[in-house]
């Protein structure tokens, strides 16, 4: 695959070095000293000192061509340039975009970035695992159709304990698709799985039913 | 009116104190406060500190009942992006943005951005001013 990087700064950087053993990788970065570096780290070839959002560079850098680019920088307002550029301009056909202010992960998927990655988000979907409280926490957006994978701990009050899963009343949208319980333990769940206090509920859902499912899986009679 | 500008540098100054004068209400948003000081002292509108991109910032800045939304900043992909979240997050009728690149402008203009280039106006009119000044 061809895979054009903007932005060679720490994720940019390891990202294309950990990419250039299995594919053909091109980091475009603006600042020359920082392209000298990477020249030097993982090839001549590899860098091109330029600014990634200027048709003239991307022009240069053989976009047309490139199967995914990867907006790695840590300004949202240039990955989203650079990857709204690449697919208008160039049809690249896969873009995906770092996302630093969390904020701006739902407009770049409604604007058609095909992937985003918020450190921010992941590191508060972490957090949030370990606090006892009544929430879904999101583990991966979907590209397409509004789709949301999201994880949920059933409190031990909740009215679903004690019941399988034909009895509950989900929203529309919204299909459990694991079971984790109290060991550790990862179950496909059928229509006769009886819901535990502290089983680890793994469900698809349709963003917009997000509060319903939540409410629907944690609730108190 | 109420209009929300992005940028007080001399651009966004300028736009505010217009629309000011045509008795629409103005919020200009800049990062930086020394940029107000482009703002002439008998301006009425309010001066909102903070980043442009930023939902919460348009949130607190009145973004939710804007009518008109100007991105007036030098960078072009800041203006590109505040305008993105001005027309999909809340929904501003009327969102306009300055791209100096002209073929970033015309990216977004295709995106149904609406959008000014100041460098291709400011070529014809230069290119204009030469070609009709008077030769001796």
């Amino acid at each position: 695959m061809f895979v054009v990087v903007a932005g060679a700064g720490k994720v940019g950087f390891h990202l294309a070095r950990a990419l250039v053993p299995d594919h053909e990788v091109l980091v475009i970065e603006i600042d020359p000293s920082r392209a000298d570096y990477v020249g030097e780290e993982l090839g001549e070839e590899v860098v091109m000192q330029g600014d990634a959002c200027d048709a003239a560079t991307m022009e240069r850098a053989g976009m047309e061509r490139a199967d995914m680019v990867v907006a790695a920088t840590g300004d949202d307002e240039d990955n989203l340039t650079f990857c709204q550029i690449a697919k208008a301009k160039f049809n690249v056909p896969r873009a995906v975009a770092r996302i630093n202010n969390p904020q701006n992960e739902g407009l770049f998927k409604q604007l058609g970035i095909d992937a985003t990655v918020s450190a921010t988000s992941l590191i508060m979907a972490h957090i949030e695992q370990e606090l006892p409280w009544r929430g879904l926490i999101p583990l991966l957006m979907l590209r397409s159709h509004g789709l949301e994978i999201v994880e949920v701990r059933i409190p031990s009050d909740a009215a679903v304990v004690g019941r399988n899963l034909r009895s509950l009343l989900l929203p529309h949208g919204s299909l459990i698709v694991l079971v984790i319980d109290q060991g550790g333990t990862p179950h496909l769940p059928s229509a006769e799985t009886v819901v535990q206090a502290e089983d680890i509920l793994i469900a698809l859902t349709n963003i917009d039913s997000e509060e319903a499912l939540r409410a629907a899986l944690t609730s108190p009679p | 009116m109420f209009v929300i500008i992005m940028g007080c540098g001399r651009l966004g100054a300028q736009l505010a104190v217009m629309l000011e004068d045509q008795g629409h209400e103005v919020t200009i948003l800049d990062l930086d406060k020394y940029a107000f000081d482009h703002l002439p002292p008998g301006f009425k509108g309010r001066k909102f500190l903070g980043d442009g991109t930023d939902q919460d910032t348009l949130r607190r800045a009145g973004a939710e009942r804007a009518d008109a939304f100007i991105s007036a900043t030098r960078g072009d992909n800041r203006n590109a992006l505040a305008a993105q979240v001005a027309k999909h997050v809340f929904h501003i009728k009327r969102v306009g943005s300055v791209i100096f690149d002209p073929i970033r402008e015309e990216v977004y203009r295709e995106l149904g951005l609406s959008t000014i280039n100041p460098t291709r106006i400011e070529a014809s009119l230069l290119m204009e001013a030469v070609m009709k000044a008077p030769v001796d």
